[in-house]
């Protein structure tokens, strides 16, 4: 594919509010997980919850696309000169020329999930839920489209965990086919109880901090954040991070559980390679899906393994900002993209001891090592998967 | 941006299957509604044929349609599966149980609660390793999905699966999707033996009026389910040509002009 630079990004999870802070948060090991105090849940299990008070309503004429993931939505959008970056990139193409992809799992689901509670006696929900601009998949985007009056075609992708990852290959299609000229691509999730209860009665939750790839691993953390991306054909300085390659496949498998040997995963890290017409000693750092479920890790070292063999560093994030759904593959891509620019190679907080059982050289400590070209993984429910390729371009 | 059409499915209340389907928008036989029989997913095995809802069985039998209709095989064409909501008796079942006491989710319902379920159980249904993108625009899920399909038909064949199907209560109070529908198109880039028509799609359009249906009944069935938007376009291409207005977000349309191959 055409490299796509990321002319400007924006991240906000857990782990950090902005790139500083994040990148700060990966030197420092400080994980961004804490046990769960989320609203009503009562699990034992630790989450990734941005704090309440960083999270402002959306207000003024946007107010009817206030929920809790279009207010992470929007402090994400306020983060590392993103707002105005966008609306520079307006007056360069033209509001209609810019397109808006976001991947999101559950978007504003919390909102409903609360009127239940608050159903009358004949059974009918209270007055007032925002069905349109809230609970809908679309919200997430319509609130990007309308926060920077964008006209360019606008759609979310919804594909469980890989939602976000899979956001830029809409965009990258857009564009290449002339629907527009530059996009916003991003991801953003919220904590839910549907994702919360559901990934629990599954037995999925840790009752830890999640341990990507770590011998007592026993589940995962749900996180909640957002990383947006301005994606354009031009780079703005010399040295711009750009999306180098892209690679989708589907399991065939399963709805929950990945191809025990990662087929599908191998297959759409082998796409991602073709697409960005690199082999795989090209790549520097991967960083994983590593969601810490003892299937989830195992199948993906597997399938990294057969790419890759078993020296190229890799490290999963989810230990800092929890496993973001929708969410984690931009956050993830984000992360790439500050590891290539200030270069650094992210760890994995809260592994202790590598599972001798996997073969991978994984990273336990954040180091100074510099990925000229990184590779980002995102597999989800459905069989979904897709790899990302980030980095300097030739 | 340009896709030629190879296979088209339509399942929806008094159009059941394209043959059907065409002959009424072509104005060769009336409109009559009728309830939508359940289709039977026979390509899923049956342990998992009895965990899916009416939009995923929906979403395969579409898919199995258009894939026939083009003479295709599925683990050669990439899919695109447009919805505006994810499966609503799913979501309902799901919030009324975290309404409870107990909060107990059914792990399947949680695993069919996502977005690309049907994408999901199609992979599984077809063995097909091919990429697939679920989508969603709100009313407008037909024409991004659309879009999408139409971007990626320049790397080959790609078939486009949109359907939605009615919320029960009380979630029914929040979104009116009133009427079960769907539709699939099978595209490719080039001119096949198979191609039936070509469209011509223009994303930016200003706003401008979107394409109706001339009969009452099916101007209804178009408002009543955010995938029968797509009821213009199927109508152009059981007519043989005309051009075709269909609403995006931001306000805006897109031109299609369909045209026999």
């Amino acid at each position: 594919m055409q490299p796509l630079f990321l002319n400007r990004y924006a991240i906000a999870s857990a782990a950090g509010i902005g790139a500083a802070d994040t990148v700060h948060a990966l030197g420092a090991m400080r994980s961004g997980l804490a046990p769960c105090r989320f609203e009503t849940a009562s699990l034992d299990t630790w989450v990734g919850q941005i704090d309440d008070a960083r999270l402002e309503p959306v207000c003024g004429k946007l107010g009817a696309f206030d929920c809790r993931n279009n207010r992470i939505a929007q402090l994400c959008l306020r983060q590392d000169g993103f707002d105005d970056a966008v609306v520079q990139a307006r007056e360069r193409h033209g509001a209609q020329r810019i397109g808006v992809f976001i991947g999101t799992s559950t978007s504003g689901i919390l909102e409903t999930e609360i009127a239940y509670r608050h159903r009358d006696a004949a059974g009918a929900l209270p007055a007032g839920v925002r069905y349109a601009t809230a609970h809908n998949a679309f919200s997430a985007a319509w609130f990007v489209q309308e926060y920077f009056g964008l006209g360019g075609p606008a759609v979310v992708v919804s594909t469980a965990c890989s939602s976000s990852a899979k956001a830029f290959g809409t965009a990258a299609r857009m564009i290449a086919a002339g629907a527009c000229d530059a996009a916003i691509v991003g991801g953003v999730d919220s904590l839910c109880l549907t994702t919360l209860y559901g990934f629990g009665s599954l037995g999925l939750l840790s009752a830890m901090a999640c341990r990507p790839f770590d011998a007592a691993r026993d589940g995962i953390s749900i996180g909640e954040g957002a990383a947006m991306v301005l994606l354009e054909k031009t780079p703005s300085q010399a040295g711009t991070v750009a999306l180098l390659g892209i690679g989708e496949s589907s399991d065939a498998h399963h709805m929950a559980t990945p191809h025990p040997e990662g087929l599908g995963a191998r297959m759409a890290m082998q796409a991602a390679l073709h697409s960005a017409g690199l082999d795989a000693q090209a790549i520097d750092y991967v960083n994983l899906h590593g969601t810490g479920t003892r299937t989830n890790d195992a199948a993906e070292d597997l399938a990294v393994r057969a790419v890759f063999g078993e020296a190229t560093p890799c490290s999963s994030t989810k230990g800092w900002t929890g496993h973001t759904l929708g969410a984690c593959g931009a956050i993830e891509a984000v992360v790439c993209a500050l590891a290539v620019e200030r270069g650094f190679m992210p760890g994995s907080a809260n592994t202790n001891a590598l599972d001798p059982g996997l073969s991978l050289h994984y990273l336990l400590q954040t180091s100074a090592r510099a990925p000229r070209v990184a590779m980002s993984n995102a597999f989800g429910f459905g069989g979904t998967n897709c790899s990302l390729v980030i980095g300097r371009a030739r | 941006m340009k896709a030629f059409v190879e296979g088209v499915a339509v399942l929806a209340p008094g159009l059941e299957g394209w043959e059907a389907a065409r002959a009424v928008l072509a104005g060769e036989r009336p409109y009559e509604p009728a309830a939508l029989a359940p289709p039977v997913p026979a390509l899923l095995p049956a342990v998992e044929r009895r965990r899916t809802g009416k939009v995923v069985k929906l979403a395969l039998a579409l898919g199995q349609e258009a894939l026939a209709a083009a003479g295709r095989e599925a683990d050669a064409v990439a899919t695109v599966f447009a919805s505006s909501g994810n499966d609503g008796e799913v979501i309902n079942d799901i919030c009324i149980a975290l309404a409870s006491a107990e909060r107990q989710v059914s792990p399947t319902r949680f695993h069919n609660s996502v977005h690309n379920a049907p994408a999901g159980y199609w992979s599984i249904a077809t063995h097909s390793h091919r990429a697939s993108t679920s989508v969603c625009a709100y009313d407008w899920s037909f024409a991004l999905g659309l879009l999408e399909a139409l971007a990626q038909a320049g790397e080959g064949a790609v078939m486009l699966v949109a359907c939605d199907v009615p919320y029960p209560e009380p979630l029914s109070g929040l979104r009116g999707v009133t009427e079960p529908f769907g539709t699939a198109l099978v595209l490719t880039g080039e001119r096949t033996p198979r191609s039936l028509a070509v469209l011509e799609l223009s994303p930016d359009e200003a706003a401008r009026r979107p394409s109706t249906m001339a009969s009452p009944a099916l101007e209804r069935l178009r408002t009543a389910n955010p995938c029968a938007r797509a009821l213009p376009l199927l109508a152009a291409l059981a007519d043989g040509a005309s051009g075709v207005v269909l609403e995006r977000n931001a306000g805006r349309t897109m031109d299609i002009d369909v045209r026999p191959a």
